[in-house]
């Protein structure tokens, strides 16, 4: 609020975007002291006791995950703002289905995406000649390895979790749209969209600097506004499970023990969608009470990867054969990976 | 008179773009007519990959953002 309020006095941009790093800095530091004051001093509360821990917990993660989001999303969303997707169909349309499919699901990652542009998109792609298997691996990637999911993944787990979080996300992304483009499913996509003739426009203004900045520091806050709740809530339930669940209940619930484990992570997470950034801190809880490493990846996934809004919308473009071999093909992956995981890390 | 289309299916940015769109107009001071395109082949006919869009006079100004009021009101002024 404050970079916007300076905006409109005109002070210049890079005094708004240093003052505002430097606040974010100041409160990334102070946090951990503060938190750990506020639990142990100001509540006085025994540390190592349940309630300590778990409020102590909940007071450090909410403004860590917190400032994360409000750092990382602004920095992508402005570096995001210089890839445009006329130029990843560009990129996209001369290739075979498997060098095709890796660089789809490569520009997934850095690719803007939101359910709303998922039709023009995939129209966009089928009608300038883009494979349907390479146009899968797209759309499949795009929401499920993101900068939302990584940067969270990174922050409270460590690069290990996160690295494996976006190749086995690639790997899923990669194989649905080769098994997709296969499985010659053509004639399943609904009939207007291949009569569509639609040009490629670029648009005929470009965005200046400060413009670019503007709109990130605008999506960012957007973004906030609608995960808070989400990322409030799940590190509500992370902290009770910090203090409170026992990890053998665990265990001998999500561990490689119960081979229904990682279908039902799958289940519970699809009608999860876009809230990655309040999951993750329960994963977080959940994982240091010794769920495998796998079933969370697993659970993870489903909850980015496939979602009922979504397929409403993807409806309008797929009939519902093709539309059920996606999500039958992407959960196949996503419950793979969360075996193999845990059969490696067993 | 100047001809604004907002593209999109009507969620939450294309509401944003459209406020922008009408704020802009009065900054500028021009006459204006909005209209929305929410069906998909009357998206799909401007050759945008990502919504909202934001069209004058029949060419694609902006799109897969929502662009200020301020610089909207760039744009419209002759």
């Amino acid at each position: 609020m404050t970079s916007a309020a300076l905006r409109r006095a005109h002070v210049p941009m890079p005094v708004v975007v240093g003052v505002a790093a430097a606040a974010w800095l100041v409160a990334w530091f102070v946090n951990l002291p503060l938190a750990n004051w506020l639990a142990y001093g100001a509540l006085a509360l025994e540390q190592g006791s349940h309630l300590g821990d778990a409020v102590a917990f909940f007071l450090y993660d909410m403004p860590k995950v917190l400032l994360l989001l409000t750092g990382i999303v602004t920095i992508v969303s402005f570096l995001r703002s210089f890839v445009s997707p006329a130029r990843v169909r560009q990129a996209l349309a001369g290739r075979g289905t498997l060098p095709g499919a890796v660089a789809a699901a490569s520009f997934g990652i850095i690719t803007p995406f939101c359910s709303c542009s998922a039709v023009p998109l995939f129209i966009g792609f089928v009608e300038a000649g883009v494979p349907l298997g390479v146009t899968f691996a797209f759309l499949v990637a795009s929401p499920m390895v993101n900068e939302v999911a990584i940067v969270l993944l990174w922050g409270l787990f460590g690069p290990g979790i996160a690295l494996a979080y976006m190749a086995a996300g690639l790997a899923v992304a990669i194989v649905s749209g080769l098994v997709i483009g296969r499985l010659g499913l053509e004639r399943y996509v609904e009939d207007y969209v291949w009569t569509i003739r639609a040009g490629s426009t670029l648009p005929t203004f470009k965005p200046t600097l400060a413009d670019r900045i503007g709109d990130a520091w605008r999506s960012t806050a957007d973004i906030l506004r609608r995960v808070w709740p989400w990322v409030v809530g799940g590190i509500a339930v992370g902290a009770v499970i910090h203090g409170f669940v026992p990890t053998e209940l665990v265990v001998a619930v999500g561990g490689s023990g119960n081979p229904l484990a990682v279908p039902a992570l799958v289940a519970l997470g699809v009608p999860l969608y876009s809230n990655a950034a309040g999951t993750i801190p329960i994963v977080e809880a959940l994982i240091s009470k010794g769920l495998p490493l796998g079933s969370a990846l697993a659970f993870m996934m489903a909850v980015t990867a496939l979602s009922v809004p979504e397929m409403v919308i993807l409806r309008r473009v797929m009939k519902p054969r093709l539309l059920a071999t996606f999500v039958g093909v992407v959960s196949a992956g996503i419950i793979t990976i969360g075996y193999l995981f845990n059969a490696l890390t067993a | 008179m100047t001809s604004i289309q907002v593209l999109g299916h009507g969620c939450e940015n294309c509401k944003r773009l459209e406020a922008n769109a009408r704020e802009a107009v009065a900054k500028a001071g021009i006459e204006a007519q909005i209209t929305k395109v929410t069906d998909d082949p009357g998206i799909m006919a401007f050759g945008i990959l990502s919504t909202p869009g934001l069209v004058i006079d029949g060419k694609v100004a902006s799109y897969g953002r929502v662009p200020s009021a301020d610089e909207i009101a760039r744009w419209l002024r002759p």
